[in-house]
């Protein structure tokens, strides 16, 4: 592929958009739509990048627009510093050959057994017989599915299908995933397992992965950057791990509001006052990251303030690969306490929130 | 019944599959990329062409609503400058080619609509061009669907093959009305009839069986 000199930018990026809007036009009964809005967001090379969004917000025409699959109305998509809009045809192709990518519903070839549908990419880029066969072998080894090669799709489960599609976009070994909903169509089991590979893909071979997902659950198990995408336009973006524990954007925090966790019993949360009275307890969200997620901290905070201290709601889990906690206590209001408890606090470097009174 | 007769239903069932056979054979040759183009020529798709898209619909349509009959007699001229001769099996391949090519091409037509639109998604993904798209994905998927087609179109082919006996085309038709109708032998034409329906079973059985071969969509046990 010969490059345009005027088409290579100095960034690092794996991929960036630089200014993108993407508008359909009017056709027949549906009116005319604009699906992105002036967005601008790069995905470093080697990282896993999540978008996150509602329905509808956009998610698939951006993913879609870095292979080329659709063009932008303005701005530039760059993938490795390559503008991909300008591109003809033939360099299309080549792009798309570097670029693997994988589909909600696997889109594997019902006619192919396992091995050919991992082997189409290679037929596709004109590689022989026997070097496509020297190279699906380890693919479905690394996928699992090296005892199925001979199998068709029709007598596998939905999991080991998207294992077909991941060692199909693998097997040109592209340098950059694009996933559009991988794991939307599998249990939370089999979601966990393919995620895990993803991560693992990641880690060995060191590609960059670009992941589209409406699930917080997903972004939280293996992103390390994520995006927040609202209605065509970029709401929120950075760590994965600061983007969940200070989420700023009304969209962020109602995607995050479904995890567990997140949320207080609702006994709890019906009881609670804004203002203490005599005799009552108060509720504290304590949020804890890195070492302090690792450390006896609730022993140490009933030592500490020397009464008795309810733990109420907490998850302690890993975000962006970093231990992170979250703990709703309750402990007695009257001042002497509060002020014990604020001490231990600060000493220990938590975040805390009040959340309101209980009697 | 005379050996005489026998000798005759006999060439006649040659006639009958020999005419079948090449109609058969060049109108789905034809007829097989008349479909294809039909299937991916719209906007938008593999090989944009909405025009002669539209075009290529209309001469298809126009030529499926003219009764084959009508068919037959209107393109004598055509027929004679082909083979040189308008009557006999020779002469009436010609009408018979030319109303398989357009009912093959309706058939693949919708045979390679009904591939399912996310894997040509995913060819394009992987950097295929629009002919290893047709041939690759396409074609591959819906091999059962054109066999189906094929297995229809040769069911169709061997009624109207019947038909051209009634212009002096040969075949177990024409036996039939001669024989059958014109000297009155009800069983001439009760085995016509019957050689004729065994002939369809064979075809739409060995079809069937096929497509099912190729049909990997479903599991089997
Ligand atoms: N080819 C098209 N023509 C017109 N409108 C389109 C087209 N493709 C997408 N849209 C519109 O653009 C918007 C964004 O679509 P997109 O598929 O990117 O959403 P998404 O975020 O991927 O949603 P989901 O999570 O449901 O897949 C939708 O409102 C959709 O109707
Ligand atoms: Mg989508």
């Amino acid at each position: 592929m010969t490059i345009p000199a005027s088409t290579i930018a100095r960034d690092d990026a794996a991929v960036a958009f630089d200014g993108v809007s993407k508008h359909f036009p009017a056709s027949g009964e549906s009116v005319a739509f604009t699906a992105l809005n002036n967005v601008s967001l790069t995905v470093a090379r080697g990282s896993i990048t999540g978008i996150i969004g509602r329905s509808g917000a956009g998610k698939s025409t951006l993913i879609r627009l870095v292979n080329g699959l659709e063009k932008p109305s303005s701005g530039k998509v760059r993938v490795d510093g390559v503008d991909v809009g300008a591109l003809d045809e033939g360099g299309l192709r080549n792009l798309r050959r570097s670029v693997g990518m994988i589909f909600q519903h696997f889109n594997v070839l019902s006619s192919r057994t396992v091995f050919g549908n991992v082997a189409l990419p290679l037929e596709i880029s004109g590689m022989d017989r026997r070097a496509i066969e020297a190279r699906v072998r380890p693919l479905l080894d690394l996928v699992g599915l090296a005892d199925k090669h001979g199998r068709y799709p029709a007598e596998l489960s939905g999991g080991q299908k998207q294992r077909i599609g991941i060692a199909r976009a693998l097997a040109t070994e592209p340098k950059l995933l694009l996933s559009d909903e991988a794991t939307s169509a599998l249990d939370p089991e089999t979601t966990q397992s393919i995620l895990e590979l993803l991560k693992r893909i990641n880690a060995e071979l060191g590609l960059t992965v670009l992941l589209i997902t409406h699930e917080m659950e997903v972004v939280k198990a293996v992103t390390s950057d994520v995006a927040v995408i609202d209605k065509g336009e970029i709401v929120e973006r950075g760590h994965t791990f600061d983007v969940f524990t200070h989420p700023k954007h009304a969209t962020t925090q109602a995607l995050l509001s479904g995890l567990p966790g997140s949320k207080l019993p609702e006994a709890i949360a019906r009881g609670l006052k804004p203002a203490a009275a005599p005799g009552d307890r108060v509720v504290v969200r304590l949020t804890f990251f890195g070492a302090a997620a690792e450390r006896p901290l609730i022993s140490q905070l009933i030592q500490s303030i020397g009464a008795e201290v309810n733990i109420i709601a907490g998850t302690i889990d890993e975000i962006g690969g970093k231990p992170y906690g979250s703990l709703v206590v309750a402990y007695g209001a009257d001042p002497e306490t509060v002020e014990k408890a604020e001490r231990f606090f600060s000493e220990n470097g938590l975040v805390t929130e009040v959340l309101g009174y209980v009697a | 019944m005379s050996p005489d007769l026998l000798l005759l239903i006999g060439k006649a069932t040659l006639d009958t599959l020999r005419m079948v056979a090449i109609a058969g054979f060049i109108g789905a040759l034809i007829g097989l990329p008349i479909g294809i183009f039909l299937a991916t020529s719209g906007k938008g798709e593999l090989f944009p062409a909405p025009n002669v898209n539209r075009a290529t619909g209309l001469i298809v349509n126009a030529t499926r609503s003219t009764p084959f009959i009508i068919l037959v007699v209107a393109i004598i001229p055509f027929t004679r400058l082909v083979t040189g001769t308008s009557i006999g099996t020779k002469a009436a391949i010609v009408p018979l080619t030319i109303a398989t090519i357009p009912f093959f091409a309706r058939l693949v037509e919708a045979a390679i609509r009904d591939v399912d639109k996310g894997l040509i998604e995913a060819a394009r993904a992987m950097g295929a061009t629009p002919m290893q798209i047709v041939f690759k994905v396409l074609l591959a998927e819906a091999r059962p669907a054109l066999t189906l087609a094929l297995t229809m179109t040769i069911v169709s082919l061997i009624g109207y093959s019947a038909m051209v006996g009634a212009v002096g085309g040969g075949g177990l038709g024409d036996l039939g009305i001669r024989y059958g109708y014109q000297r009155f032998m009800p069983d001439v034409m009760l085995i016509v009839v019957i050689v004729l329906i065994v002939l369809v079973q064979l075809v739409q059985s060995a079809g069937d069986r096929l497509a099912r071969r190729f049909d990997k969509r479903s599991r089997k046990t």
